[in-house]
């Protein structure tokens, strides 16, 4: 997997993505082709990444996020970059969040 | 640290194995939807089909209404939809809702007979999947005997265009065939057939051998379902040399078996797991019950207080029907009989009435499982926990 998301860009969910909410468990279902490695999968999201997945809405860069994550969670900041970049570059390669403009 | 199936924060899950009831037990987890009862084909043994330019078509709930189902539905943490018919494709705003059901993250599972499939519909389901095989009934593997089932000149052909495209265009899809007398000389080239087809089921699958009547109970149609219909003796003589190893059955008995007391609803029909919408409104508890007191008029209301209320009221029903305390009530062979409210309606137009048909069968298939000497009524034996357990360890 590459680095290749900026911390200072923002990110939002692709318009090829559905984010559900069920009974508390975060469901990513894709609607177009090519999202993912394969159409027919579905992505389940554990607490920290719904965490962090809320916050990607095409506003906030990287920084601002990990910023205010970081302070709401009493988590350092280079451990919550860590996680939030991580997470973001799997969401990123898999389309199934985009770069917005 | 992430790989092929998601890392700390996600987890993939194949869309067709990941069960929202199961892990999560949701108000709703799947909708059946009946986009419309018209079809383009006139099957002699269809349980719902209407003509094409049926006045009906009037009735049918819009666009719009059906779109707001999608959305309550959604709300309730459905994730499936299964748009049935009559012919689903039929509909002049299929894609529309297609399109809908998708963008609130719902897998849709299309049942249809494949005739009306284009070329434009399977760009679609290539740019949109559908994240469930398109399901499509086989009624024949020749021109003239498919035909002889449709009643629909041309439909074979149209039929097998269909299946090209969803192929070229490589969407998933699932065969099922029908039998009935008319094509049952079929069923050993439709096994041939489905074995090179480049779709990921192959094993055969076959609708019901017992066919029902009509969801609407139209007497001359169902007259001509009677006279078509495999008999008891009949369709065990098929399930026998489709079945194959017996030992299934009989584990299936054995956890399933027992007496249904006066209960009426013994099966999922009313919980959120599946219900069912019929083209005019009303929440059904089952595709196929459609009794007046037993439908919810989702015009003056809301899937959740169908769910909430109505159904489970319904579900908590029981009968005084002194027919059915005589028999089914008495009889061990619950989950072996499809005797049930909805093929009550069907066949008798009551919720409670015993089903001869399906009594007749369940009893040939508990002879031939040695769970009954010939003549035994199930209702009569009082050692059948003994039985049971004794089918049990025969497994």
């Amino acid at each position: 997997m590459n680095e290749n998301v900026n911390v200072n860009s923002t990110y939002i969910l692709s318009e090829n993505v559905v984010a559900r909410k069920i009974e508390g468990e975060t469901i990513l279902v894709p609607i177009g082709a090519g999202v993912g490695n394969l159409e027919e999968d579905l992505y389940t999201v554990n607490e920290s990444g719904h965490a962090i997945l809320s916050m990607l809405d095409g506003k906030r860069t990287l920084n601002d996020v990990v910023a205010s994550l970081s302070s709401e969670y009493n988590v350092d900041k280079d451990e919550m970059k860590a996680d939030v970049v991580g997470f973001t570059n799997e969401l990123f390669w898999r389309k199934i969040l985009v770069e917005s403009s | 640290m992430s790989d092929e199936n998601g890392s700390q924060y996600m987890v993939k899950v194949k869309s067709t194995e990941y069960n929202i009831w199961e892990k999560k037990k949701p108000l709703l987890s799947s909708l059946q939807v009946e986009l419309t009862e018209r079809c383009n084909n006139n099957c002699i043994h269809c349980y719902i089909n209407l003509a094409a330019d049926s006045p009906k078509k009037k009735l049918e709930l819009s666009t719009a209404e059906i779109k707001n189902v999608l959305d309550e539905a959604a709300s309730l943490g459905c994730m499936e939809v299964v748009y049935t018919g009559g012919e689903p494709l039929l509909r002049e705003d299929f894609e529309e809702l297609y399109i809908h059901a998708r963008k609130l993250g719902m897998r849709v599972t299309i049942r249809t007979n494949g005739t009306l499939l284009t070329a434009h519909l399977a760009e679609l389901f290539t740019r949109i999947p559908p994240l469930e095989p398109i399901v499509i009934t086989v009624y024949g593997m020749t021109r003239s005997t498919y035909d002889a089932v449709t009643r629909t000149p041309g439909s074979f052909d149209a039929f097998r265009r269909g299946i090209d495209l969803l192929t070229e265009h490589h969407v998933p899809f699932k065969l099922i065939s029908m039998l009935i007398p008319i094509n049952l000389k079929d069923s050993d080239s439709f096994e041939a057939w489905l074995a090179q087809l480049p779709c990921e089921d192959k094993s055969p699958s076959y609708n019901d051998l017992l066919l029902d009547l009509r969801a609407r109970r139209e007497s001359d149609k169902n007259n001509v379902i009677r006279h078509i219909r495999f008999s008891p003796e009949q369709a065990l003589a098929i399930q026998n040399r489709m079945g194959g190893d017996k030992s299934e059955m009989r584990e299936f008995c054995a956890k399933f078996m027992g007496l249904a007391g006066n209960t009426l609803f013994n099966c999922g029909a009313g919980l959120g797991v599946k219900i069912s919408l019929d083209a005019y409104g009303n929440l059904q508890p089952c595709l196929q019950l459609r009794h007046p007191d037993a439908i919810y008029d989702l015009k003056n209301g809301s899937i959740k207080d169908a769910l909430t209320e109505f159904f489970p009221g319904l579900r908590g029903m029981k009968t005084e029907n002194p027919a059915y305390l005589a028999r089914c009530a008495r009889c061990f062979l619950k989950g072996l009989c499809e005797q049930c409210p909805g093929k009550s309606w069907m066949e008798h137009g009551t919720l409670d009435t015993p089903v001869d048909y399906l009594c007749e069968f369940a009893h040939l298939q508990a002879q031939d499982l040695g769970l009954l000497e010939k003549g035994e009524k199930a209702w009569e034996v009082e050692d059948w926990k003994e039985r049971v357990n004794n089918l049990s360890s025969n497994t």
